[in-house]
């Protein structure tokens, strides 16, 4: 047993890869969930316009005056606002990407909350501007703003409630308030009805005010048990904003479409970097390769006959992958030359990311291994959305991202699918750059294996 | 070495040829010829130097310093380790090979090549079922599909059984190969299959040439009254200290 241990070991000591990826992988995954969950969550950096002029953000309620100003800070709390001063600035922040989004509050807002609850008519709205079509990114800064949002419409009408619950207990109780600076005493509902009742009974019986006194009590019995039961009415004036969306970006992927096209890119990247890893190792395997690169093919055209193999093999079936799921999400077939084009560069680039590891590792199984635990971190650094982590680690994802083919590849297909913004160009031109530099990695490190 | 192969033309000559891994020198300053139609055999202790020099005039790998020269044809090669595909038959690794070399007639290479190995029964079964000797014949037959002036071998017996030894050398020695004229140069660690089938021998030790001449001519240094060619060669090695 103990010998058979020492053996083990030594064996181990012997495969440095096996090694590093066995008790690196763990910790590079460690840190990266560790990070993750112990990174607060990025505020989003949100462009926010006021138009409602200085001191005029207060509504009237009752006796009361409410500075809906004042809640602006809840928002605040969850997003890293840029004060802007114009709708012209908010628009162009979210279009040149300083800001996710934007949040304009109309100058109107003020007398429209405070029609809403006085009279039970308007309709403050806030404008949201956004300008991403990544639908994960689109969902997380909506709901982000969307939560926020809710909170301060809730510190409003608890506000409005609050006040509105206060002055129904003077008008029903009765009490003192202020007005210009001096106290003033109300009578309240219930008191002024004991007094009209203790009148009646004072009165002679056959006084014909007896029945006109005899009406106003009971007036006040009715009011008192109608305004007895509107504190729970008030409660529902608990959403008063609307929000209205913009959506620069133009047209968005549905999430539906979004989530069928990260599956099948996914697909896509493990069946090529499988395949192209394996099938490159294999010829070292089968000792093959020197035979072969001593003067029957170069070994460029033997690592471009791998890339072409498995990009080859791995677009055809994303396609049919796809053609699988347009059954049962949106996906547009007038495009389908572009599906084409799409899956047929993203698998390329996989593949030329697949031979640089068949090229590294001298085994298939321990390159199978490789580029099987290369792919999730890598898929998984390109879903993160912006805002999702902090700011910092963002920037390392989103660098760790732009170096692997996966984020081009899913940006690519996505407008394949679906047609939607910015468009295709720049993703296979990525992928294009992304195929030359891994196939130049590859073509150094088959030198290893002659 | 017959008098006739020194008058003939040298196919394959080493000049100066130095290699160096990192701090450590695999050859240091070989410098030989063979001429066209010689067996030679490269023999040596573990890590004299052979398959690097071998790999050289292969081609696959380049000198550190110094020179080879190959025939303008193709020179064969054979690597210790079948360098062949072992989910594909018999038939279709040679045939691959063949559309690789690029020759004319890839069908009648690969059934000539079927003939020589005696293993026309065996064209269609994986190479991966086959004995390690069977393998190692079509690892010669794949060097051979272009008829080259030179063959080079890296070991070529070193997995197989007497018999399938037999075979071989009957195959590449001075009775096949070796009498059509193709200049053939192999290492063995087997110095009695050196002295059975080569015209000479160079002696590498400490990736240095220390012989080079007939087999006799290595007994004839150390006293000529050895019992055999393998006491003679570890008699060479022990004098000159290696």
């Amino acid at each position: 047993m103990r010998w058979l241990l020492v053996k083990d070991f030594q064996i181990l000591r012997r495969s440095p890869l096996l090694v590093a990826l066995l008790i690196g992988y763990p910790i590079v995954l460690a840190l990266m969930v560790g990070f993750a969950l112990s990174s607060p969550p990025g505020k989003p950096k949100v462009a926010f316009l006021t138009e409602v002029p200085r001191g005029q953000g207060r509504i009237h309620f009752g006796s009361q005056n409410i500075d809906i100003s004042s809640y602006a800070k809840d928002l605040f709390a969850s997003i890293s606002p840029i004060i802007v001063h114009s709708q012209a600035e908010a628009v162009a922040d979210v279009r040149s990407g300083r800001a996710l989004a934007a949040v304009i509050v109309p100058a109107d807002i003020p007398q429209e909350i405070q029609s809403l609850v006085t009279t039970g008519v308007g309709s403050p709205t806030v404008q949201v501007i956004l300008n991403t079509n990544d639908p994960v990114e689109r969902q997380f800064a909506d709901q982000a703003i969307q939560s926020r949002l809710n909170d301060v419409q809730q510190a409003v009408s608890k506000q409005v409630l609050r006040v509105a619950v206060a002055d129904l207990q003077q008008v029903l109780g009765g009490g003192t308030i202020q007005f210009l600076g001096e106290n003033f005493r109300l009578l309240g509902l219930r008191s002024s009805r004991a007094l009209v009742q203790r009148a009646i009974t004072e009165l002679p019986a056959s006084s014909p005010l007896r029945s006109s006194l005899g009406q106003v009590v009971g007036f006040a019995d009715l009011a008192i048990q109608g305004l007895g039961f509107a504190s729970p009415v008030l409660g529902s004036i608990g959403s008063p904003l609307t929000v209205e969306q913009t959506q620069l970006a133009g047209r968005t992927t549905p999430t539906a479409t979004y989530a069928a096209t990260i599956s099948v890119i996914f697909s896509l990247m493990l069946v090529t970097m499988l395949l192209a890893a394996g099938m490159l190792a294999l010829e070292r395997e089968e000792h093959a390769f020197a035979r072969l690169v001593r003067g029957l093919v170069s070994p460029g055209a033997l690592l471009a006959e791998k890339v072409v193999l498995a990009g080859g093999c791995a677009a055809a079936a994303a396609l049919v992958m796809a053609a699988g799921v347009s059954s049962f999400v949106s996906l547009e077939w007038s495009r389908f030359p572009l599906w084409v084009l799409a899956l047929l560069l993203a698998g390329i680039a996989f593949g030329a990311l697949g031979v640089a590891i068949g090229g590294l590792a001298r085994e298939v199984r321990a390159a199978s291994l490789l580029a099987f635990m290369l792919s999730l971190p890598v898929a998984f650094v390109a879903l993160v959305p912006t805002g999702a982590v902090s700011g910092t680690l963002k920037s390392v994802l989103d660098t760790v991202a732009f170096v692997f083919p996966f984020k081009p590849a899913l940006d690519a297909a996505n407008n394949a699918f679906s047609g939607t913004a910015p468009g295709i160009a720049w993703p296979l031109v990525h992928l294009a750059v992304l195929a030359a530099v891994f196939g130049a990695l590859a073509r150094a490190a088959v030198r290893r294996l002659a | 070495m017959p008098a006739t192969a020194a008058t003939r033309p040298a196919t394959l000559t080493a000049r100066s040829v130095t290699k160096r891994f990192g701090d450590r020198t695999a050859l240091n300053g070989v410098s030989f010829e063979i001429h066209s139609g010689e067996l030679v055999a490269i023999i040596g202790p573990n890590g004299a130097g052979k398959t690097t020099l071998l790999s050289i005039l292969a081609g696959i790998q380049a000198p550190s310093s110094g020179e080879v020269s190959t025939p303008a044809g193709k020179v064969g090669w054979v690597p210790q380790q079948p360098a062949i595909y072992s989910k594909l038959s018999v038939a279709e690794n040679l045939r691959l090979f063949a559309r690789l070399e690029k020759l004319p007639d890839p069908e009648a290479a690969v059934e000539k090549m079927l003939a020589l190995t005696e293993l026309g029964a065996r064209a269609g079964d994986e190479v991966g079922r086959l004995s390690g000797g069977n393998q190692q014949r079509v690892n010669v037959a794949v060097g051979l599909l272009c008829e080259p002036a030179a063959l080079l071998l890296d070991e070529p017996s070193a997995a197989l059984d007497p018999r399938q030894r037999e075979r071989l050398w009957s195959f590449i020695g001075p009775t096949g190969l070796g009498g059509r004229g193709t200049t053939v140069a192999y290492s063995t660690h087997d110095v009695l299959e050196a002295e059975r089938y080569a015209d000479r021998v160079l002696v590498l030790a400490d990736g240095e040439l220390v012989f080079a001449g007939t087999p006799a001519e290595l007994e004839h240094a150390v006293g000529g009254n050895m019992r055999d060619f393998e006491v003679a060669f570890v008699r060479f090695l022990d004098e000159r200290g290696h």
